[in-house]
């Protein structure tokens, strides 16, 4: 039975899930959900998703939301098929939560207010909050310092293969670097070394394509 | 060898790592961290947390940061004594455990850390709190803390019948929380309040809550 996710496309925590379901080469089916007219309050979707968000998804009786969740679950479930995102011992595994986690409080927290006035606001007419662009971007300089030693020495972000670790910064990431402040990302080698090589990957492509990017 | 934490019993992060240890009945030393003097921010702790914050696990020769990682390192290592926190056995249990960790991560905890960051932290540097984030943030918390009523009418627990990290993770911000003017969000929520106080009688909490100490200003 087919996977059936609820959600856009073109946003980036069901582009989480999507890049997940690629790299594990598990069929799905999106049902889409039009956030440019809050498709996702109305009452059909709050039953899904009771804090009106996307994704949510199906799969025949099994229900789950939270994006991350949902990419672990398939990752756990289908862990001998496609890329092995979730590493090859519970110490690693360990590591790549670690990282991922990081994502959440440290990455999340900043680039998506960031891409909300960069991007969203613009689209929806709104005006642009110059102050807290020019502060997040401070804030983010400095994780980004971080992450930029951690991949001196390491090929991803928790160790030397591709994992959830690395997956889960992605749709984000991307948007981060279709704005006019990429460079924070450029300046810095080795995470600039690293995001490409991510994006070379053929799931992210396939996923690039689907959302029209 | 036994596992090492780095941090101090007051932080929360710190005793989201404890309970879940006493939860899984496993040895640890706690290795304190000086946070007043600002020992989290120096070269040799940030050598094993370039982020510079508590809680640190060392294990062996694996060192882990970030509270939620370790806990479910933990859990996952000794999933076969104590309590079970993941719902290992079953792999659509285990999903919605992780389900309503992410909820906690991404719902719950920026709105109540911020409340307890004006509210507790801010006061202790001498300075005052900002009255509308508070405000802005009881506001979203409060808007969760519906979506739990509705959800804790359902089940015991947040994941299901069973006590597991999902509401572990809740502890230590939520029994801080309690101790401001606000706990009316709680205590007027007859489900969300029957299951913190169901939290609140568990053996690994009343060992973990004396540490709990910073205490917040009166408002």
């Amino acid at each position: 039975m087919v996977v059936k996710l609820y959600g856009q496309v073109t946003a980036a925590c069901p582009q989480r899930v999507l890049l997940c379901l690629l790299e594990k080469k598990i069929e799905f089916e999106i049902v889409h959900i039009d956030l440019d007219t809050l498709e996702q309050k109305r009452p059909e979707h709050l039953l899904r998703q009771p804090f009106g968000q996307v994704p949510a998804i199906e799969d025949g009786d099994f229900k789950l939301f939270e994006s991350r969740a949902i990419a672990r679950y398939y990752a756990t479930k289908y862990s001998d098929q496609g890329t092995n995102l979730l590493g090859k011992s519970l110490e690693h595994r360990a590591i790549v939560d670690q990282w991922a986690d990081v994502e959440v409080g440290y990455f999340n927290v900043l680039v998506h207010p960031l891409v909300m006035n960069l991007v969203i606001k613009p689209r929806l007419g709104e005006e642009c909050d110059a102050a807290l662009v020019e502060e997040l971007k401070v804030k983010l300089g400095v994780v980004l310092d971080i992450y930029d030693n951690q991949l001196a020495s390491n090929r991803f972000l928790a160790g030397d293969e591709f994992t959830m670790a690395d997956l889960t910064h992605m749709p984000a990431m991307g948007y981060l670097m279709r704005t006019d402040i990429n460079r924070i990302v450029k300046d810095r080698a080795n995470m600039n070394r690293w995001w490409e090589e991510v994006t070379a990957r053929p799931a992210w492509k396939k996923l690039m394509k689907m959302a029209g990017f | 060898m036994v596992m090492k934490v780095y941090g101090d019993g007051m932080s929360a992060c710190v005793a989201r790592v404890l309970l879940c240890l006493h939860e899984k009945e496993t040895e640890f030393e706690l290795v304190p961290v000086d946070l007043f003097a600002c020992h989290h921010k120096l070269p040799s702790f940030l050598s094993m947390n370039p982020f510079g914050q508590v809680p640190v696990l060392q294990d062996e020769d694996l060192t882990l940061f970030e509270s939620r990682a370790i806990t479910a390192y933990i859990a996952e290592k000794h999933k076969d004594k104590g309590t079970d926190l993941t719902r290992h056995a079953d792999a659509k249990e285990a999903a919605i455990v992780k389900l309503w960790s992410e909820v906690e991560s991404h719902h719950f905890n920026p709105a109540i850390s911020a409340v307890i960051h004006h509210l507790i932290v801010v006061p202790l540097q001498g300075k005052t709190p900002d009255a509308a984030i508070v405000e802005e943030n009881l506001e979203k918390l409060g808007k969760v803390l519906d979506v739990y009523e509705e959800k804790l009418g359902k089940t015991k627990y947040l994941a299901g019948d069973s006590y597991t990290l999902a509401d572990l993770h809740h502890v230590p911000y939520t029994y801080y929380f309690m101790k401001t003017g606000h706990a009316g969000l709680v205590n007027d929520r007859p489900n969300v309040k029957a299951w913190w106080e169901d939290l609140c009688s568990r053996p690994a909490f009343l060992k973990v809550s004396p540490g709990l100490t910073v205490a917040p200003a009166t408002n």
